[in-house]
C-alpha cells in the first residue's frame, strides 16, 4: 500500500507462494527478474520508513507492459529502497542500464566547461534545446510513499531555496492549488504546466495521491530555467531555450543546479546521491544523471531512411514525438535525446547529443541534396 | 448471524495472525475489541501538518473530518494495519462534484467501522439520512414471502433486478486485501457456489482464464464487469493486481449472478426480463441464504452486525446493500415537472439504463430504492414495488389525459 506500511504484517499470515503475483502475462523489467524465491526472500523486509516489496512492485503488477516497450515495473519509496531491495533492484538496473553492475561506479560531472562545442547546432534544423534532470532531497520519502506532511515540507524547502536565486535565475513559484486562471493559462502557453499524471504506470505507484497538494512550478523570469516540485520526483530541473545553443542551455543547467544544491545545503539538506547509483530518483530508469538532453530537430528525409533507427542506436540516442514520451512526430520534427542515464557523466551525455545531432543534421543536408549517407555511418558508441 | 469475531478467529484462522500484530495488543483486542495503536505508523510530522486540504472538497468525509477527529484517529490502525489515511485517500484525491455528494471514504476491513467510528458514524448518518449507528439497529429480513403484488405491468416494466453485496468475515476488503486474501475470497466463494442446486446450478468464469468466446458471451449477456476506471474506486486501491482473483459466476439460466472481488468481496444479482419482481426477489433471497449456508458449512460467515447490517466496502452500501430496480417506460411522466418530487417522496431514484451516471434512452428509466440502511430488504423491495406501481398508474393517467398527484412522502425509518 502506498504510504501505509503497517499492512505488511498481514501478508505474513500467508505463504510467499500464496502472495506471489501472477506475472505470466507481464513484460517489464521487474517481472523478468522477480522469481518466487526472490519474492520469498524479500517480502518480509521493509525500509526504515516502512516501504515494502509489494509497494515497490505494485506498479509493475498492475501494468503488465507492452510487447514492444519494456517498462521498469518498480519504483523506490525512499533512498533505502535501493539497498534493502538490492536483490531485485540490482538486476533491474543492470538490465535497464546496459549491463551496469552492482560494483560499478558512476561519474558525476556538472562542469559545463568540459563540453566541447555545442553552441552552434544549426538553427535551420534545430528548433529548440533542452536539458532536464531530477533531484531528491535526502531524508524524505519519495513521491510513491511520502505523506502529505513530508510533501509539504519538501515544497516549503524548495520554495525557500529557489526564492534565493538571483541574476538571470531570479524567478517565482506557482503552487498548483493556488494558481489563478490567468497564471494557469500563461503556464500552459509557455508549455510549462504539468498535469496530474494520468498514466497508469504512475498512478499505480501512488505518486498522484493528494493532488494537487504540495505541487507547483517555479520558473525564472526569463523562462529558461524551470523546476517542477513534487510531480514524479521531488524536483525536476529543466533548462531550455529556442534554437540550437545547447552549450548555453547546459551551462545554465549546471550553474542553476549547483546553486540550488548550495542553497539546500545552507538549510541543512543535501541531495540523494551515492558513488554507485549517482543521483537517486523515484524510477530506476532515471538513476545516475537522471539527465535527458534533447532537441526538437527537423529530419523529414533522414527519418524516412531505412537506417534511421540503426543510426540512432549507434549514436546512443532515442527519438520521441514533440509531445514528449509516447507521442508521434509531427511534420518531420523529432525530439532526439540521449538514451542513457547511468554510467556516463552529464558532460559525456550532452556531448553525445551535441555530436550526434550535428551528424544527423549533416546527414539530413546530404539527403536533401540528393546524395547518399553510407559513408557517414557512425561506429557504435 | 452475528457471531463474535473472536470465535471466527479461533476456529478458522491461524492464531499466528494475532501474535504477529503484537502480543499484548492482540490480547487487548480479543478482550475488549478496542482500537489498537499501530506499532509502525511512521509519523514525523504532527497531525496538523498532515491534515488534508479539504477546502475545495464536497464529499461526506470532507464535511465531517475535523482537525480534531483527524488528530485523534491518525495514529490508529485496525488489527490488520489499515489506517485513517488509507480510508480517506479516495476522498482526498476526489474532491467531488458541486451537485453530487460522494462518500469520500472506504473501509479496509470490518474493524474499520469500529476503529474509525468517530468519523464513519457521522458520515453514515449524513449519507443515510439521519441513521445513527450509535443508537439505532438495522433490521435484516430476507423472507420474500412477505412481498405483496410483485408482478408489474409488462407493457411498462421491461426488466427487474435486485442486487446486494456480501463480505466474508475475517478477510480484508478490496481496498486493503493482499493478493493471498483476495485469492482466498475467490476460493471460498467459488467453492460454496459449486454446491448450489436446481435452478441455481452454474459456472465460474475467472477473469484471468476466460477464453475469448466466454468473454464475448458474457459481454453480450451484459454480465461482464471491467477493471474499474472511476478514480473514486482506483484511488481507494480496489483495482490493485487486476485481474488476479476476479471473476463472474452465473447460473445456467442466467438469472442469478455473482461478481467476485470487484468493488466488494461479492456482489449478488438476481435479474430477469419482464416485471416479475416477486420471483426475482424470491430467487435473490433463496440464493443468498443457500450461499450463506454453504459457506457456513465450511466455517466461514458474512460480515454483519446489529448496528450496520451487512458490512461492505463503501459506507453507502451498508445495511442491506440492496438496490432493487426496474427498467420502466415512463415517457410522459418523465417529462412532467413533478417527476423528481414524486420520486423523492416515494424514496426512489432514477438512473439511465446504463446504470449510475448514465442518461435515460427512449423514455426508459432505471428506477430503484434510494435507501440502503435502516430498513429491511423486504421493506425496501416493497417500497420499490409500491412506488413503481404508482409511477405506472401516473403514466397511464397521463396517457388518458388525466391529472396526477404527488404522493405524500413515505416515512423513512419504519
Amino acid at each position: 500500500m502506498p504510504f501505509g506500511n503497517t499492512h505488511n504484517k498481514l501478508k505474513m499470515n500467508y505463504s510467499a507462494e500464496q502472495e506471489y503475483p501472477d506475472l505470466s502475462k507481464h513484460n517489464n523489467h521487474m517481472a523478468k527478474v522477480l522469481t518466487p524465491e526472490m519474492y520469498a526472500n524479500l517480502r518480509d523486509k521493509e525500509t526504515p520508513s516502512g516501504f515494502t516489496l509489494d509497494d515497490v512492485i505494485q506498479t509493475g503488477v498492475d501494468n503488465p507492459g507492452h510487447p514492444f516497450i519494456m517498462t521498469v515495473g518498480c519504483v523506490a519509496g525512499d533512498e533505502e529502497t535501493y539497498e534493502v531491495f538490492k536483490e531485485l533492484m540490482d538486476p533491474v538496473i543492470e538490465d535497464r542500464h546496459g549491463g551496469y553492475k552492482p560494483t560499478d561506479k558512476h561519474k558525476t560531472d556538472l562542469n559545463s566547461e568540459n563540453l566541447q562545442g555545442g553552441d552552434d547546432l544549426d538553427p535551420n534544423y534545430v528548433l529548440s534545446s533542452r536539458v532536464r534532470t531530477g533531484r531528491s532531497i535526502r531524508g524524505f520519502c519519495l513521491p510513491p510513499h511520502c505523506s502529505r506532511g513530508e510533501r509539504r515540507a519538501i515544497e516549503n524547502l524548495s520554495i525557500e531555496s529557489l526564492d534565493a536565486l538571483d541574476g538571470d535565475l531570479k524567478g517565482k513559484y506557482y503552487a498548483l492549488k493556488n494558481m489563478t486562471e490567468e497564471e494557469q493559462q500563461q503556464l500552459i502557453d509557455d508549455h510549462f504546466l504539468f498535469d496530474k499524471p494520468v498514466s497508469p504506470l504512475l498512478l499505480a505507484s501512488g505518486m498522484a495521491r493528494d493532488w494537487p497538494d504540495g505541487r507547483g512550478i517555479w520558473h525564472n523570469n526569463n523562462k529558461t530555467f524551470l523546476v517542477w516540485v513534487n510531480e514524479e520526483d521531488h524536483l525536476r530541473v529543466i533548462s531550455m531555450q529556442k534554437g540550437g545553443n545547447m552549450r548555453e542551455v547546459f551551462t545554465r543547467f549546471c550553474t542553476g543546479l549547483t546553486k540550488i544544491e548550495g542553497l539546500f545545503k545552507e538549510q541543512g539538506h543535501e541531495f540523494m546521491w551515492n558513488e554507485h547509483l549517482g543521483y537517486v530518483l523515484t524510477c530506476p530508469s532515471n538513476l545516475g544523471t537522471g539527465l535527458r538532453a534533447g532537441v526538437h530537430v527537423k529530419l523529414p528525409n533522414l527519418s524516412k531512411h531505412e537506417k534511421f533507427g540503426e543510426i540512432l542506436k549507434r549514436l546512443r540516442l532515442q527519438k520521441r514525438g514533440t509531445g514528449g514520451v509516447d507521442t508521434a512526430a509531427v511534420g518531420g520534427v523529432f525530439d532526439i535525446s540521449n538514451a542513457d542515464r547511468l554510467g556516463f557523466s552529464e558532460v559525456e551525455l550532452v556531448q553525445m547529443v551535441v555530436d550526434g545531432v550535428n551528424l544527423l543534421v549533416d546527414m539530413e543536408k546530404r539527403l536533401e541534396a540528393g546524395e547518399g549517407i553510407d559513408d557517414m555511418m557512425p561506429e557504435q558508441k | 448471524m452475528a457471531s463474535s469475531f473472536s470465535r471466527i478467529l479461533s476456529s478458522k484462522r491461524n492464531i499466528g495472525i494475532l501474535s504477529l500484530v503484537g502480543g499484548s495488543v492482540t490480547a487487548g483486542f480479543l478482550l475488549h475489541r478496542d482500537h489498537v495503536s499501530a506499532e509502525h505508523v511512521r509519523r514525523r510530522y504532527p497531525a496538523s501538518a498532515e491534515f488534508p486540504d479539504l477546502r475545495k472538497h464536497n464529499n461526506c468525509m470532507a464535511s465531517n473530518l475535523t482537525p480534531a477527529i483527524y488528530a485523534k484517529l491518525c495514529d490508529k490502525a485496525t488489527p490488520n494495519g489499515y489506517t485513517l489515511d488509507m480510508a480517506i485517500q479516495t476522498g482526498v484525491d476526489n474532491p467531488g462534484h458541486p451537485f453530487i455528494k460522494t462518500v469520500g471514504m472506504v473501509a479496509g476491513d470490518e474493524e474499520s467501522y469500529e476503529v474509525f467510528a468517530d468519523l464513519l458514524d457521522p458520515v453514515i448518518k449524513e449519507r443515510h439520512n439521519g441513521y445513527d449507528p450509535k443508537t439505532m439497529k438495522h433490521p435484516t429480513d430476507l423472507d420474500s414471502s412477505k412481498i405483496q403484488s410483485g408482478q408489474f405491468d409488462e407493457r411498462y416494466v421491461l426488466s427487474s433486478r435486485v442486487r446486494t453485496g456480501r463480505s466474508i468475515r475475517g478477510l480484508s476488503l478490496p481496498p486493503a486485501c493482499t493478493r493471498a486474501e483476495r485469492r482466498e475470497v475467490e476460493r471460498v466463494v467459488v467453492d460454496a457456489l459449486s454446491g448450489l442446486k436446481d435452478d441455481l446450478v452454474g459456472k465460474y468464469y475467472s477473469l484471468t482464464q476466460m477464453t475469448e468466446k466466454e468473454q464475448q458471451q458474457l459481454i453480450d449477456d451484459h454480465f461482464l464487469f471491467d477493471k474499474p476506471v472511476s478514480p473514486l474506486l482506483t484511488c481507494a486501491g480496489m483495482a490493485r493486481d487486476w485481474p488476479d482473483a476476479r471473476g463472474i459466476w452465473h447460473n445456467n439460466e442466467k438469472t442469478f449472478l455473482i461478481w467476485i472481488n470487484e468493488e466488494d468481496h461479492t456482489r449478488v444479482i438476481s435479474m430477469e426480463k419482464g416485471g416479475n419482481m416477486k420471483r426475482v426477489f424470491d430467487r435473490f433471497c433463496r440464493g443468498l441464504k443457500e450461499v450463506e449456508r454453504l459457506i457456513q458449512e465450511r466455517g466461514w460467515e458474512f460480515m454483519w452486525n446489529e448496528r450496520l447490517g451487512y458490512i461492505l466496502t463503501c459506507p453507502s452500501n451498508l445495511g442491506t446493500g440492496l438496490r432493487a430496480g426496474v427498467h420502466v417506460k415512463l415517457p410522459l411522466l418523465s417529462k412532467d415537472p413533478r417527476f423528481s418530487k414524486i420520486l423523492d417522496n416515494l424514496r426512489l431514484q432514477k438512473r439511465g439504463t446504463g446504470g449510475v451516471d448514465t442518461a435515460a434512452v427512449g423514455g426508459v428509466f432505471d428506477i430503484s430504492n434510494l435507501d440502503r440502511l435502516g430498513q429491511s430488504e423486504v421493506q425496501l423491495v416493497q417500497t420499490v414495488i409500491d412506488g413503481v406501481n404508482y409511477l405506472i398508474e401516473c403514466e397511464k393517467r397521463l396517457e388518458r389525459g388525466q391529472d396526477i398527484k404527488v404522493p405524500a412522502p413515505i416515512k423513512q425509518f419504519k
